[in-house]
């Protein structure tokens, strides 16, 4: 079992709490004195960069969440002139605006060691031919798989996402051996083989690089049975770097976070108290390498919880469990990330008042689907069925341009959707996890 | 010689019609005359009642989306060519209908269909200057 980076992912806990202590220290300082919202934010609790003495101060540091990037939209949070941004990628936002990040030449090479790690920690060597089916776009997940994939030295296919039969054709062709996409795509393209007669053994894949949404310990029994290849998670988001934040070894135990590049607690999303390890709970992540983003204590909403003992493969580095949902509403469809809030922002401006709706999230033959039943109201009722549907396919458009996903719209009579007291449920998710 | 339609909102779904019906029914409103256009998912209802008004108010008591619109009633030879006949009129000047329907009743002897143009002003003078009979609501809402 090759190792990307040996001294560092095997380096002792003591060493690497050093190393982590040393890069936190910059890290505060460079945050301190060039991003201006870290810089309130630390003043008003009297905290400064000399305020650390151990790694366990950082929990007197504040939280830094999505919010304050949007509000410090587009490049507010950026520590470094924009003259040594080199990339830029984004992700949705929580209220219509995404979340833009950047990177500096440093950081993108950092990025790629990172991913590098974790393909060499799934099995991908030089001798693979890598088929990234990610969309390239600003989303991180493709952009990301590429440069690491090259660093190892694979040979890579920056085949992009959709047109299955076009990528199995490639696969057939071109030997694919390490495929990267989402694990819902990979059951599409499992489903589609068989539908057309394909024996995945008479394919070159071996593994499974399955990242962007969260999928269940029988999802990769199915994908390893259906398609005989090793399936492997890794973990990311685009505000802390993206992929490559977090990544399966072939033990499966649990994913190895780079824990030379970030710091990962756990607290309770309820009441922001840290968690000891092996409590599931929020995980939370600090950079501490990152030039161009330094994020603070970045709640990630997602719920997992941490291993640190020594896995079987030899890596030091703390293991996260498969996440475990979100401690905030957000939704992955097909790999992008939603929240409800959007929706209802653009149903307001296209209805002029408050909007009642309703989100149906459903996975049929492997793809997500997403319906908004959107009561009907005389603003928005027309005795014409053409001014009908007209209302309905923009609003669709809006909804599709907006989410950056696919939406059909659904009316349905007024008082249908259930009311709620305090924090309405907006949401029905039917896929099975 | 405008009449009054309204328009309800409609899942497509069992037992919605049989709603709207049976609120009209306990409001004592008449329904005069109906048509449905509907999709996969949903369903326009329009209606010519005996009372527009009441028919309105209790639907919307009862949570439908009810929209008010105006139509007009014509008279229509019930003959081969008669339908034609006054939709060239319409044609000649360029009067769009947006969508139409059939009447149960008679009116001396003639066939009525409610019309809704996009522009009823137009299509009414249109009509009337060509000697067609257009209803008034009144008369529509007793025949």
């Amino acid at each position: 079992m090759r190792i990307w980076d040996p001294s560092i992912e095997t380096l002792d806990r003591v060493s690497l709490r050093q190393l982590q202590l040393t890069r936190l220290r910059e890290t505060i300082d460079r945050a301190y004195h060039h991003v201006p919202c870290y810089r309130s934010k630390f003043d008003e609790l009297g905290l400064g960069p000399g305020d650390f003495r151990n790694l366990e101060d950082l929990r007197r540091f504040p939280f830094t969440t999505k919010e304050d990037l949007r509000l410090n939209y587009p490049y507010g949070m950026f520590a470094v002139p924009m003259k040594e941004v080199v990339r830029i990628h984004s992700s949705s936002g929580t209220t219509g605006k995404p979340t833009v990040v950047g990177y500096t030449k440093k950081d993108l090479e950092s990025w790629a060691q990172l991913v590098s790690r974790f393909m060499t920690a799934a099995g991908v060597t030089d001798e693979d031919i890598v088929h990234i089916a990610f969309g390239y776009g600003l989303f991180t997940g493709a952009f990301g798989l590429h440069y690491g994939a090259e660093r190892i030295g694979a040979s890579v296919i920056p085949m992009s996402s959709g047109n299955t039969d076009k990528q199995i054709m490639i696969m057939q062709d071109y030997r694919s051996s390490a495929l990267v996409c989402t694990p819902s795509y990979a059951l599409t393209i499992a489903d589609r083989m068989e539908k057309t007669g394909i024996d995945p053994a008479t394919l070159a894949l071996k593994v499974g690089l399955f990242g962007a949404e969260p999928w269940s310990e029988e999802m990769r029994r199915e994908l390893e049975t259906r398609l005989g290849i090793v399936a492997t998670d890794n973990y990311g988001l685009s505000e802390i770097m993206g992929p490559g934040v977090a990544g399966d070894c072939l033990e499966r135990c649990g994913m190895h976070i780079a824990e030379d590049h970030f710091i990962a607690e756990i607290i309770d999303p309820e009441t922001l108290e840290s968690l000891p390890f092996g409590e599931w709970g929020e995980l939370v992540l600090t950079t501490i390498s990152k030039e161009a983003l330094p994020m603070i204590r970045y709640r990630t909403r997602d719920i997992t919880r941490l291993h640190p003992e020594p896995c079987r493969c030899g890596r030091t580095h703390v293991r996260m469990e498969k996440t475990r949902g979100r401690s905030d509403d957000m939704l992955i469809i097909k790999g992008v990330n939603v929240f409800p809030t959007q929706v209802e922002e653009i149903l307001f401006q296209a209805e002029g008042c408050e909007p009642h709706y309703q989100l149906i999230v459903d996975r049929q033959d492997n793809v997500d689907s997403l319906t908004v039943e959107v009561e009907v109201n005389d603003q928005i009722f027309f005795d014409e069925m053409k001014l009908q549907r007209i209302f309905i396919q923009q609003l669709e458009k809006k909804l599709a341009t907006g989410l950056g996903v696919g939406v059909r719209v659904k009316l349905v009579e007024p008082s249908s959707i259930p009311r709620f007291e305090g924090k309405a449920t907006r949401v029905i998710d039917r896929r099975s996890r | 010689m405008k009449v009054e339609q309204i328009s309800i909102f409609i899942e497509n779904k069992s037992g919605r019609l049989a709603e709207v019906s049976r609120v009209l029914g306990e409001a004592k409103v008449n329904i005069r005359a109906l048509s449905l256009a509907d999709t996969s998912d949903f369903g326009i209802l329009r209606l010519i009642v005996d009372r527009t008004d009441e028919a309105r108010k209790v639907l919307q008591a009862h949570n439908f989306t009810v929209n008010k619109t105006e139509v007009v009633a014509v008279e229509v030879p019930d003959r081969p060519a008669g339908l034609a006949e006054i939709l060239q009129i319409l044609d000649d000047v360029q009067i769009n209908v947006e969508y139409m329907y059939a009447f149960v009743e008679r009116c001396s002897g003639n066939a009525v269909i409610i019309f809704r143009f996009d522009n009823v002003d137009e299509a009414i003078a249109a009509l009337l200057g060509r000697g067609v009979n257009v209803l008034k609501g009144e008369q529509v809402y007793e025949l």
